[in-house]
């Protein structure tokens, strides 16, 4: 095989480890809570910011940066869900939809205002990985690795612990949890903080490979979206796989056609696929 | 145990229950009967804290109980079972269970306790066997017994059981009936049971509430049931149907 096409494909494997962090949160959310987060990608905006500010800003150490804006975009998704979500819970899922897609433009021109649309870039690169005659991002091939460890932990945490189970039964029935003595504020509030978690994980992996600036958001938000639809709406394994093969399909696409096109053949793809599987690629 | 007084219920101008007054005493096994749509299961809804009382009281062990979140009134040691089951159908049977054993009763048992508590309540219903398995193992009366096993694994004081014969057939209601009967004697639960299919539950109950259009028409024996001519009219009037044509009365 062609070596560059090798490469690409490497690359696109290791691009779809943050997809799959935030498709995994967002489809968990979604799965869980019945509820459409629009601005979902904008809390690893503020995720990337607070990186900024701690580290190129305070001048503590990347790590340290790093952790405290996870715990910060963690309450964030706590707090999203019982500001905006908790009272309209019942409403219908329009106005759920307004209000997160509110949030979306308050928390873009929030940013706007403090930091203006000037570029932001903490200034760390990692150097590439010179593999035979391949170039391998370390940010990236960092980024998947990460991703994979979190997702791992989220699967143990939602297979093996008593919050996970709950939270997996409040996903498919939640009128009834309160009788099994599940207070549901609870686990909403756990659901949305996990969300933010890897939300803002992935603000720390993504920070090392992209500038910072308020529309960032914009960048991640559709193809996060495509995939939890490619995969089908809150099917949590059916988003993770998903978000390789999109990230594949631009790859490829990538080499083949042109980098340029690449977003818009995997869109292309998306669009085919929904007229024969409407419900996503995995659904029966 | 349980004393309701005034229970109403409106859904916008539809009034589902108006102004029920019953009490339930420790230990009895109170049969709460009425034609569909009389406000049987809306009851349950209330007392449980899946709806809000929209007037009246609910007391629970003499604490007002009316309109807390239903998780808190799980752990007063209420429990509820569906009409039609609702298990997590996602789940396997044991962590349907085991999740009620957990969360059921406050404070929380550890891990392994709620693991036993959920272990023995499935072979009290006798669904030990199949635990690990997914719930398309079980068939209506499977998901009856799995209903049972949920609401019992959150360590209920009063249970109510609705409707826990529906969609059974002969042997298995009987099998029903018997493990409600031994449910009350060997773990001291007290019992309220909505159920359609009068014969079965005449026999166990000790007293029954019969309800119509919202309304308590009647409160009594069993025995004295049956005779009242207006739980005849409304409720039994098709069971007793043939006989009624073949004897006509003045009422008709």
């Amino acid at each position: 095989m062609d070596t560059f096409l090798l490469e690409a494909m490497i690359n696109g494997i290791l691009l779809g480890g943050v997809f799959a962090l935030l498709t995994i949160g967002l489809n968990l959310i979604f799965g869980v809570i019945d509820v459409v987060w629009i601005a979902y990608t904008e809390l690893v905006m503020v995720g990337m910011y607070a990186i900024y500010c701690l580290y190129s800003g305070l001048g503590l150490p990347l790590l340290v940066a790093c952790l405290i804006a996870v715990a910060f975009v963690t309450v964030l998704g706590a707090l999203v869900h019982f500001l905006i979500i908790a009272p309209i819970l019942d409403s219908p899922p329009i106005n759920q939809l307004l209000a997160t897609g509110g949030l979306l433009f308050f928390l873009q021109s929030f940013a706007t205002l403090l930091f203006t649309t000037d570029f932001r870039n903490i200034g760390v690169r990692l150097p590439s990985l010179q593999l035979g005659g391949m170039f391998i991002s370390t940010a990236r091939l960092l980024a998947f690795i990460v991703a994979l460890i979190a997702v791992t932990c989220l699967y143990l945490f939602l297979k093996y612990t008593y919050w996970g189970l709950a939270i997996r039964a409040i996903a498919q029935d939640r009128h009834i949890i309160g009788l099994m003595g599940i207070d549901q504020r609870w686990a909403y509030g756990i659901t949305s903080a996990i969300g933010g978690a890897l939300a803002g994980l992935a603000a720390c992996l993504l920070v090392l490979q992209y500038d910072i600036q308020p529309f960032i958001g914009n960048s991640f938000g559709p193809i996060v979206w495509m995939n939890c639809v490619f995969g089908g709406l809150g099917n949590l394994v059916g988003g993770f796989l998903s978000a390789f093969i999109v990230s594949e399909i631009i790859a490829i696409s990538g080499y083949y056609i042109s980098t340029d096109l690449s977003y818009a053949c995997a869109f292309a793809a998306f669009i085919v696929i929904m007229f024969f599987k409407p419900r996503g690629i995995f659904s029966k | 145990m349980l004393k309701i007084t005034g229970l109403s219920k409106h859904f916008g101008s539809f009034v589902a229950v108006n102004q029920v007054s019953f009490e339930v005493e420790q230990g009895e096994i109170l049969g709460l009967i009425g034609p569909n749509g009389s406000g049987k299961s809306t009851i349950f809804n209330v007392v449980a804290g899946l709806y809000k009382p929209t007037a009246g009281s609910i007391l629970f062990q003499g604490k007002e109980i009316g309109g807390l979140p239903a998780h808190q009134i799980c752990h007063l040691g209420i429990g509820r079972t569906f009409q039609i089951p609702r298990p997590f159908s996602k789940l396997s049977i044991l962590e349907n269970v085991v999740a009620a054993a957990f969360f059921g009763s406050s404070p929380r048992p550890g891990a392994k306790a709620a693991r036993d508590r959920a272990l023995e309540v499935l072979s009290l219903v006798g669904l030990d066997s199949v635990a690990d398995d997914s719930i398309d193992v079980l068939g209506a009366a499977g998901l009856k017994k799995l209903e049972l096993a949920k609401a019992l694994a959150t360590q209920p004081k009063l249970l109510l059981a609705d409707e826990p014969l529906g969609g059974l057939d002969a042997e298995e209601m009987v099998q029903a009936a018997d493990l409600l009967a031994r449910i009350r004697e060997e773990m001291g639960i007290t019992i309220v049971w909505v159920e359609h299919i009068m014969g079965v539950l005449m026999r166990v109950v000790d007293r029954v509430v019969v309800l119509d259009h919202g309304e308590k028409i009647f409160e009594g024996s069993p025995a004295a049931c049956v005779q009242d001519p207006q739980v005849t009219e409304c409720y039994l009037g098709h069971a007793h149907g043939a006989r009624r044509e073949a004897v006509p009365t003045a009422s008709h």
